[in-house]
């Protein structure tokens, strides 16, 4: 299983959020990357949704 | 002088803004202070300070304000450098790594296996969903996500053999690593499936101590075990190590799960290969016996019973403290004057709250909470602490535009110095250490304890670190720094609290 596989693999972590968690993985020496988030369409869910569905597109 | 200052489409992190904000709230000329995204929560506690300006008014979580009452000005002006150097100085620090700005340019960096998602909870749905149709695992730190997308989230993992680790999981150790608030706890061949943060970093760090090791540390997040989730991920998590060669032993921490839910996890448990110690903390051992499981008392009896059976041994109950630890108790509670009566616990991991109110809860005739297991001992006015009382300040209601006490020690300090008085005669706390944690929480706890000394107020202060060699904190100075304030420092919460009792059980409680 998938999940498993997971157990055997190198983990390679997307950090999305948190500076403190980012820092963290690379003080263990674990290879991540962070992810330059913003909130999208500042949380107007109506143009979330139709943002939504021209990415589905 | 009320003073707005806005920058708009400028995004930094929760934590990082709500550390500044409360850096500058001690500026000399600074009455109270704000500095934030335009949430709405965010907008709503700077209303509560009673700053109010038609500048605020229109902000989306995507604009940067510092809101201020200031003396002057030049306060003013000095306030607002002050953050810009703070968040320089951030800037700076990580500016040398590539962040990518979207999800297709991440996957090229590298083969990312796991997503680690700690954004505010109306957004954190939304990226887990992309993360999952990218084939990731998914860690979501984030609470606040409404349980139906829960539920959508984990079904949508579970159906691609992924792991959906809350939201609301704040431990995890996968192949070694520790993910959010976590140990560096030795790799070894026991597996743990936990549903409670600090109660899975305590049964892991007293796994480490007792000589044992973690092979995996699978959070769930509280709310898996309800009736609405199901139990998917600690179900998952349960078959993945049954079928994990790495795994030798199981623990699942949790609090008492859902009828239905404990009935699957029972139904795995009976047919389980490897034995499975389950701490349902509070939960009817009989189920669990009748299953095949070990039950537990406490969370170190999980970590004993743990590193017994993967050593092949029969696991054995916990000795209680010996004769040594009761006469030490006797002496320190004779010591105490005819008014110290109470008991005050003051705890930043939740688990270990709870942990410290069901095992002295009878003993004491009933202790007081804000996260009380009856309405009886409901404890929402912290004005009246005149009685047996155990605060978890990581709670919602002492979080509210703060970081976690873990993370920064300042609500507790505060607690410290305000709640215990000359009437509290045990003060009981946890000092977390570890990925995630405050760089030195002992200090933190020391100073205020000292501080309480020159007040006069001298409890008998008992506690327990959590932590472990390997931990970024020094564990050895940890200790030192909170014996030499006068604290007596137990390897381990249950521990602590039995101790506890003892004092209080010397003709006072």
């Amino acid at each position: 299983m998938k999940l498993n596989n997971l157990f055997k693999s190198e983990l390679k972590v997307l950090n999305i959020g948190l500076e403190g968690f980012y820092n963290d993985l690379k003080q263990q020496k674990t290879d991540t990357v962070w992810l330059n988030w913003k909130p999208r369409s500042s949380s107007n869910k109506k143009s979330m949704s139709l943002l939504d569905k021209l990415r589905k597109k | 002088m009320q003073k707005v200052q806005v920058k708009k489409n400028s995004y930094y992190d929760s934590v990082t803004l709500m550390l500044i904000s409360r850096d500058v709230g001690s500026m000399e000329g600074v009455k109270e202070v704000m500095v934030g995204m335009g949430t709405d929560l965010n907008l709503e506690l700077t209303e509560k300070l009673g700053i109010k300006s038609p500048e605020l008014e229109g902000l989306t979580s995507n604009d940067f304000f510092i809101a201020a009452d200031v003396e002057s000005e030049e306060v003013m002006a000095a306030l607002e450098a002050k953050v810009e150097e703070l968040l320089t100085a951030k800037a700076d620090a990580g500016a040398s790594d590539y962040r990518p700005a979207g999800f297709d340019s991440a996957m090229q960096t590298m083969d990312l296996n796991l997503a680690l998602i700690s954004v505010a909870g109306q957004y954190a749905a939304e990226e887990a969903d992309r993360a999952l149709d990218k084939g990731l695992h998914v860690l979501m730190f984030s609470d606040n996500v409404p349980v139906e997308d829960e539920v959508r989230l984990k079904e949508k993992a579970r159906g691609k053999d992924l792991l959906m680790m809350g939201p609301d999981c704040g431990t995890a150790i996968i192949n070694g690593v520790a993910l959010a608030f976590a140990n560096a706890v030795k790799r070894g061949d026991i597996g743990i499936v936990g549903a409670s943060g600090t109660g899975s970093q305590e049964v892991s760090v007293l796994i480490d101590k007792f000589g044992g090791g973690v092979s995996q540390l699978i959070g769930t997040g509280g709310r898996d075990l309800s009736e609405k989730v199901g139990g998917i991920t600690m179900i998952q998590g349960l078959e993945a190590l049954i079928e994990d060669e790495a795994t030798k032993v199981i623990v699942l921490i949790s609090k008492p799960p859902a009828e239905s839910v404990a009935a699957k996890i029972y139904e795995i448990v009976k047919q389980s290969p490897k034995p499975v110690v389950v701490d349902f903390i509070g939960a009817d051992p009989q189920p669990i016996r009748d299953a095949g499981g070990f039950a537990c008392v406490n969370l170190e009896h999980a970590a004993a019973q743990a590193v017994a059976l993967s050593r092949g041994q029969s696991p054995e109950d916990l000795a209680p403290l010996d004769e040594q630890w009761q006469k030490k108790a006797r002496e320190v509670a004779s010591e105490l004057s005819e008014e110290q009566e109470y008991l005050l616990g003051l705890y930043t991991g939740g688990t270990l709250a709870d942990e410290a109110l069901k095992l002295l809860g009878n003993q004491l005739g009933g202790i007081y909470s804000n996260i009380a297991f009856d309405k009886e001992h409901q404890l929402d006015d912290l004005s009246d602490l005149n009685r047996h009382v155990v605060l978890d300040l990581g709670d919602d209601q002492f979080t509210q535009g703060r970081p976690h006490p873990m993370i920064d020690p300042f609500t507790r300090n505060e607690h410290l110095e305000s709640d215990v008085s000359k009437q509290t005669a045990v003060l009981l706390f946890d000092c977390v250490l570890g990925y995630g944690s405050h760089p030195d929480p002992a200090a933190e706890v020391a100073k205020s304890i000292n501080k309480l000394k020159e007040n006069g107020i001298t409890p008998v202060a008992v506690g327990s670190v959590c932590g472990t060699e390997g931990d970024p904190q020094d564990l050895q100075a940890s200790q030192k720094v909170l014996e030499e304030a006068g604290a007596i420092i137990f390897p381990s919460n249950a521990k602590a609290v039995e101790f506890a009792g003892l004092v209080l059980g010397q003709g006072r409680a």
